[in-house]
């Protein structure tokens, strides 16, 4: 018999339809199947990191007992899952400098403070940072502080990797500010910085060349130990 | 700055050392280390649970109650603990707040309470959290419904002098005011109901006229027909024109629903009667009567559910529109399918597209009337699915508007019950009785004599013997205080007037004379000036039994009047407001009932009115406002203790 074109369309539609009401019943898996079992797995568990246990941080750091106690319980409640990853670092460093940008100085303390370059801080990286930060000698501070200038960790401090830091540090100080900063002034600060440091005009500074230099330093001395008391 | 993030200042502060080497300048000096406790734990002991935390934790929100330095006054020296006698339940929220950072609200909380706690505890309601906001926000808005409806209900109280035109105003609005209005109501009702009918019957056939013609009503009866619609239009052009004369805003009025629809009912009559007998715009004529139909819209100022109807179908015009333009949607698609599919057969009704529309339209709707029936294989198939699909596209908007016209509906339902007088004024009635107990106590105690005037500081053991028997220890300190006021108020010594605490009931009724407005004042002076000796005996010997009735009443009443006039006042617990008498010491002892004879005797009784603290500067008369001020001093809430 002969068909219509109109009739070819309709028996179209109704064919479409037949195979819609088969995949409601499951009949008509063949193709899906694969996608299904993907789909399953997608509840990964969340990434957890149980620190060490307390008596080994005790002898790890300087802090006491109790101190480990109150800074693990703050640190928990922040980051349930036990590790902080740049993100959260970052938006937890910047609610306290609320006017500028504070990325990129927390993007370098974050590299500071993850030792194994992981990705995200441990609770131990954490805590022994703080230990040096707070509890250490003055020259474990200078030697953490080095470690923050030197980007790529190779134990030299560059005029670049200087400026980086600096861009940041002014950064945080925002746009709004009496007198306001000028464009100029990281440049001068990191000149500034290298006529100081750098003893033998080689570009670079070392830490030994930084160490001394600060030693030397009266205010920078002082500042050293201004946050003793932070716990 | 975030609750957990304080906890990492430390952090942020050591980590500045970093910038120490880099620094030109020498650094400012360390705040002086606070003394810094170890963490150590609070007890917060709410209503005999208790709560333990870190005090770190609370120390998180200074602003508020747990985080300030405000919780010391709730601190319990013998248990070590902080207790507060509040919700332990809402307590829970409240420092789980502290705890997370997130402000939960609880569902099964009613919205008062909570708020009532948030407002203790010094935590807006602003910081709950995105999870909770949403419902919280809706109980509130309920919550303020509701409360409206019942501001409304007490605004019921008729000002009086209001001008003839706001009276009539009244009488349209609301029909429960007055039997005139009810009567008016009830009468405008019957003849749309009439007009209605009339319109209905005149076209029914009424029997034959000679030539073997069935003749409608109209035709037959013309002249009876003629003189109904004729009365009701009468009616309805006098209602509207007094509608028209006692609204406030004739203009607003003017383009209200209501008034067009008043208005386009009674037009067709007024056209018909200039237009009679023109053949031409007859046709033009019998259209226009259509039109009277629109009087039976008229019911709804009568109906209520007619006007919720009206007002949810506005609200849903969203659901509304969409239903329509996915019907129209679906119209067309499938009218030009099935002509094209039933373009081949011959004899099809389907000759164009629009003429589809129809078959569409009775086919997605379900009706199926059969006047238009597909006859090939594709428009069947087409057909079948044109009405399976019409079942969905209907039923989809249609839930939404029912559920919003229910929840108007209820919510209509329930301010009309709780409207429903009697209810109301009985419970008023309880709740009034039950607060005036305590004021009462102290008037029954005066009366009874237990406080006299010179013995007040020397009371005699027996006195103090009877005081505590008769009332507690509370009640004796709250009497003795009203008994400190009432010896406060001293006009001059030399008079020795003083004001007294008064029954509540007749203060109520004399005030309730005096009304609700702000009476320009027309007495103030009066008080040291004139002796208006007749008014004390005729005020007294009325005191229990007539409301007051003398003019001079309400000048004295006045300046309380503005104090009682605050709603918030209706929420105390108890008030006792003072009344200004006249009355001498002496009559502080006697019983109230008495007939008041011995007044006024005494020549030195002088009305004693508002601005009495302040004795001979008694403030000009005319400007009622300030008299708040003044009056403040006078009148005194006491809520029980």
């Amino acid at each position: 018999m002969e068909v219509d074109g109109m009739e070819v369309f309709a028996i179209a539609v109704v064919v479409a339809m037949f195979v819609v009401v088969l995949k409601q019943f499951g009949v008509w898996e063949p193709l899906s199947l694969e996608g299904k079992i993907c789909d399953g797995e997608f509840e990964l568990s969340m990434v957890r990191h149980q620190p060490e246990g307390l008596d080994q941080l005790q002898a790890q750091t300087q802090f006491t007992r109790k101190e480990l106690q109150s800074l693990y319980r703050g640190f928990k409640n922040e980051c349930p899952s036990g590790l902080v990853d740049e993100e959260t670092f970052k938006t937890i460093y910047s609610q306290f400098f609320p006017q500028g940008d504070a990325t990129t100085y927390a993007h370098f303390l974050f590299n500071a403070f993850d030792m194994d370059r992981n990705g995200s801080i441990r609770f131990e990286d954490f805590v022994i940072g703080l230990s040096v930060l707070l509890r250490g000698s003055v020259t474990e501070k200078l030697r953490w502080a080095f470690n923050l200038y030197d980007i790529n960790k190779d134990g030299l401090i560059t005029k670049e990797e200087m400026m980086s830091i600096m861009t940041s540090i002014y950064d945080m100080m925002g746009r709004y500010t009496l007198p306001s900063v000028r464009d100029d002034s990281p440049y001068e600060h990191v000149e500034r910085f290298f006529q100081k440091m750098d003893r033998n005009r080689d570009g670079v500074v070392t830490i030994d060349e930084f160490i001394e230099t600060c030693q030397k330093d009266e205010n920078i001395m002082a500042s050293m130990q201004l946050f003793e008391n932070v716990i | 700055m975030a609750a957990g993030v304080a906890a990492w200042l430390p952090f942020a502060r050591a980590a500045a050392i970093g910038w120490m080497p880099v620094a030109n300048l020498p650094m400012p000096v360390a705040p002086a280390g606070k003394n810094k406790r170890q963490d150590e734990m609070i007890i917060l002991n709410v209503s005999g649970r208790r709560f333990e935390t870190w005090r770190n934790t609370l120390d998180r929100y200074p602003d508020t109650l747990l985080g300030s330095s405000e919780k010391e006054f709730f601190y319990n020296e013998e248990t070590k603990e902080y207790f507060f006698d509040r919700d332990p339940d809402v307590f829970r929220s409240v420092l789980n707040f502290y705890r997370t950072g997130k402000l939960h609200y609880p569902r099964y909380e009613c919205i008062s309470s909570y708020d009532e706690e948030l407002a203790f505890f010094g935590i807006i309601s602003e910081i709950i959290g995105d999870c909770c906001y949403e419902e919280y926000k809706d109980r509130k808005r309920e919550n303020a419904e509701r409360l409206m409806d019942d501001q409304e209900d007490n605004k019921d109280a008729k000002p009086p002098n209001m001008t003839c035109r706001e009276t009539m105003w009244r009488a349209f609005e609301n029909p429960h005011t007055s039997t005139m209005a009810l009567v008016f109501y009830y009468v405008t009702g019957f003849f749309i109901a009439v007009s209605v009918i009339t319109n209905v019957v005149e076209t029914v056939p009424c029997g034959t006229s000679p030539n073997q013609k069935e003749v409608p009503c109209g035709e037959r009866y013309t002249v009876a027909f003629f003189c109904m619609d004729t009365a009701c239009v009468m009616i309805f052009t006098v209602e509207y024109l007094m509608r028209l004369f006692a609204a406030p805003s004739r203009y607003r009025f003017m383009r209200s629903v209501m008034s067009i629809i008043d208005v386009v009912a009674i037009l067709p009559y007024y056209i018909g009667l200039v237009m009679t007998d023109n053949e031409d715009v007859s046709g033009a004529f019998v259209t226009l009567r259509v039109f009277r139909v629109f009087r039976i819209f008229k019911f709804s100022r009568h109906s209520q559910g007619l006007r919720i109807l009206g007002y949810t179908l506005k609200s849903c015009a969203s659901e509304l529109g969409f239903l329509l333009f996915s019907l129209t949607m679906a119209i067309i698609i499938f009218a030009t399918v099935m002509f094209y599919a039933e373009k081949g057969s011959s004899s099809s009704k389907f000759t164009s597209i629009p003429a589809s529309f129809w078959y569409t339209i009775v086919t997605m709707t379900t009706l199926g009337y059969g006047d238009m029936v597909p006859k090939t294989i594709a428009g069947k198939i087409f057909g079948s699915i044109c009405s399976l699909s019409g079942v969905l596209v209907i039923a989809l908007p249609v839930p939404v508007i029912v559920s919003n016209f229910s929840r108007i509906y209820h919510q209509n339902q329930r301010a009309d019950k709780r409207r429903a007088q009697k209810m109301q004024k009985a419970r008023l009635a309880r709740i009034r009785i039950s607060k005036q107990g305590t004021s009462n106590a102290f008037l029954h105690s005066k009366r009874n004599g237990l406080f006299s005037e010179a013995p007040e500081f020397t009371s005699s053991t027996e006195e103090d013997q009877r005081l505590n028997k008769s009332t507690s220890l509370l009640e004796s300190q709250h009497h003795h205080l009203l008994h400190c006021l009432e010896k406060t108020t001293v006009t001059s010594p030399l008079n020795y007037i003083n004001h007294e605490f008064v029954d509540q009931q007749y203060y109520q009724q004399s005030y309730l004379e005096a009304g609700l407005q702000n009476y320009p004042s027309r007495s103030p002076s009066l008080s040291s000036r004139d002796g208006v000796s007749g008014t004390c005996c005729t005020r007294r010997s009325k005191k229990q039994h007539a409301p007051l009735q003398n003019a001079s009443g309400p000048a004295h009443m006045q300046p309380l009047t503005q104090v009682h006039a605050h709603p918030r006042g209706l929420q105390e617990l108890s008030t006792i407001h003072i009344q200004p008498l006249s009355t001498s010491r002496s009559s502080l002892n006697m019983r109230v009932d008495e007939p008041a004879s011995l007044n006024c005797q005494s020549s030195q009784i002088t009305t004693a009115i508002i601005s009495i603290p302040t004795p001979p500067v008694t403030t000009s008369d005319g400007d009622a406002h300030l008299r708040a001020g003044p009056a403040h001093q006078n009148v005194v809430k006491v809520s029980a203790l």
